[in-house]
């Protein structure tokens, strides 16, 4: 019986690498939107209803540009960067969970539990960080291949800027781990049972990883790599047709599954207040296993809610706020967020040792 | 001197731990941008809504007749010597017996040619003429040429339909700042 476990599992893989190419298309619309909206405009509105065929037409665009490629760059190189950039982003999605199991049976008195989740390895934390400062390679490559000097600059900064912030990143991520004593992300997001999410023990926590996912995105108000008004375009200056394509695609997948992440890791991903009597419900009107996999439809749609709003929250930001001057960026990444994070990290600490301990003998 | 009443007072002392940590500043930031992101937008969708441009908005051109439907141009030449682009050009004529219905003065315009390429829209043909013939449409719009030999408009194209006469709430700007603004109904030209 493993074959249908395993077409199950190919199932939940493609239909979330599908999933995780057409938000990620929609995205780019979405932003321009959103942008259009809080500018009060109205945005792309003429290729489809309401504008909805724009990406189409965009990706159409960028495929019939020309493959420009400048005499003095390293030519391999120059290929190589925007196919790192966009593999490590599609990587990242692979640890995730994205709904809580899928039930069937087997044979008589055999039921079968599948997680929606393509894989669930036990340092998924670990991994997700790994693959995300993988990312920095593409930029890098990219920057360094065109041989120009914008986009030197604009890969440097990059560098600098994706190494500093991963430290406070993960220390903030710290602080999660020391209270769910787990790196799996399977296991971090069914301990945030119901409406126990890790936001309202980790406010600080939250906003320490947030603003390290904004700059890990290269998104306003941490956009130094692209910086059209210093670099013209940062490391991507030299690139045309589909690889810039490429470069402005994987950002956008970047940022799903930043926003995917924040919503597992603090916002306790497809659980939600009174999952529990849901569940409950749907399993006595439409039996154990159908009920069961309705309700972790139900828990997928939730975690997909929040995964908009962070989306929609990364765009919100990004027309709200100006860009960080490069200094003040690295002010606040070394002097500011790191030592929070540390004392995240201690008040995390002496909460678990003293405050678990009197909370539970108060409860008693 | 003082223009408008938002100058701020530059303060170099130092900033409290509020404005320090930058957050508040932000969430007062996002409040502002998504109080725009529900309020309704200003885009007039050009090409299918159109707004009302004003009464002395400089559109197509159109030679009027008078009240007995007799054109009114006396082919002066004043319009095409007032015109800083050379855009226009006629050929004058005598009034022969028997026209006396068609033609208000003794001498016509019996070609009358205006270059749409030329033509910059400024209004001084309209202001140059002695016999209130030639105007600048307020409700026509010259359309787009995609051929050469639409560019020329002759009689054909500009002179006054007596069916569907060419009307507006005011002639000149003078006119048009007195009006009562919410006075739409076309007038006709006083007669001279």
């Amino acid at each position: 019986m493993l074959e249908a476990g395993f077409i199950i599992k190919s199932l939940i893989i493609l239909a979330l690498f599908g999933l995780t190419l057409l938000i990620a298309t929609y995205s780019t619309y979405a932003e321009r939107k959103v942008a259009a909206f809080l500018q009060d405009r109205l945005g792309p509105n003429r290729a489809g209803p309401w504008g909805l065929l724009q990406p189409i037409a965009d990706a159409g665009k960028m495929f019939f540009k020309e493959d420009f490629i400048p005499s003095q760059a390293s030519k391999w190189l120059f290929i190589a960067g925007p196919c790192l950039s966009m593999l490590t982003a599609l990587m990242a999605t692979a640890v995730v969970p994205f709904g809580d199991s899928v039930k069937y049976t087997t044979g008589p008195n055999q039921i079968l539990t599948v997680p929606v989740q393509p894989i669930d390895v036990n340092i998924g934390v670990l991994y997700i960080f790994g693959v995300v400062s993988l990312g920095v390679y593409g930029l890098m490559i990219g920057g360094w291949a065109s041989n120009n000097k914008f986009s030197l600059l604009g890969a440097i900064r990059a560098a600098s800027q994706n190494i500093s912030y991963e430290i406070p990143m993960g220390l903030s991520m710290i602080a999660i781990l020391m209270m769910t004593g787990s790196l799996s992300m399977g296991e971090i997001v069914s301990q945030q049972h119901g409406g126990n999410w890790n936001i309202f023990y980790q406010p600080l926590g939250f906003i320490i990883f947030i603003t390290c996912a904004f700059a890990e995105c290269n998104r306003t108000p941490f956009d130094l790599p692209e910086c059209e008004t210093e670099l013209i375009g940062g490391y991507h200056t030299e690139y045309s047709s589909m690889k810039l394509g490429f470069y402005l695609f994987s950002e956008y997948i970047n940022m799903f599954v930043s926003s995917a992440v924040i919503s597992n890791l603090f916002f306790g991903g497809y659980n939600y207040p009174f999952m529990d009597s849901v569940h409950q419900f749907l399993t006595n009107n439409l039996g154990a296993i159908a009920g069961h996999n309705v309700a972790t439809l139900i828990g997928t749609v939730v975690l997909f809610g929040k995964i908009f709003f962070f989306i929609f929250f990364f765009m919100w930001v990004r027309w709200t706020l100006p860009r960080f001057r490069y200094d003040q960026l690295m002010n606040l990444g070394w002097k500011g967020l790191i030592p929070l994070a540390m004392l995240n990290i201690v008040l995390t600490g002496g909460a678990i040792l003293f405050l678990k301990p009197l909370i539970t003998a108060l409860l008693k | 001197m003082q223009l408008t009443n938002r100058a701020k007072q530059v303060s170099s002392k130092e900033m409290t731990l509020a404005e320090r940590i930058y957050l508040p500043a932000i969430v007062t930031g996002l409040g502002i941008t998504i109080k725009h992101f529900f309020k309704k937008k200003v885009t007039i969708q050009y090409p299918e809504q159109k707004r009302y441009l004003g009464p002395v908005f400089r559109g197509q051109h159109v030679l009027k007749r008078d009240e007995q439907g007799r054109e009114r141009c006396t082919a002066c030449g004043l319009c095409a010597v007032a015109c800083p682009a050379e855009a226009i050009s006629m050929v004058a004529e005598e009034r022969e017996k028997g026209e006396e219905k068609l033609y208000r003065e003794e001498k016509y315009a019996a070609v009358y040619e205006i270059n749409m390429l030329r033509c910059i829209f400024c209004g001084l043909c309209e202001e140059a003429c002695p016999k209130q013939a030639i105007y600048l449409r307020h409700d026509i719009f010259v359309p787009v040429f995609t051929e050469r030999d639409n560019v020329i408009y002759g009689k054909d194209k500009l002179v006054e339909n007596m069916n569907d006469r060419y009307l507006r709430t005011a002639w000149t700007k003078e006119e048009a700042l007195h009006q009562d603004i919410n006075d739409l109904t076309p007038q006709p030209r006083i007669q001279l």
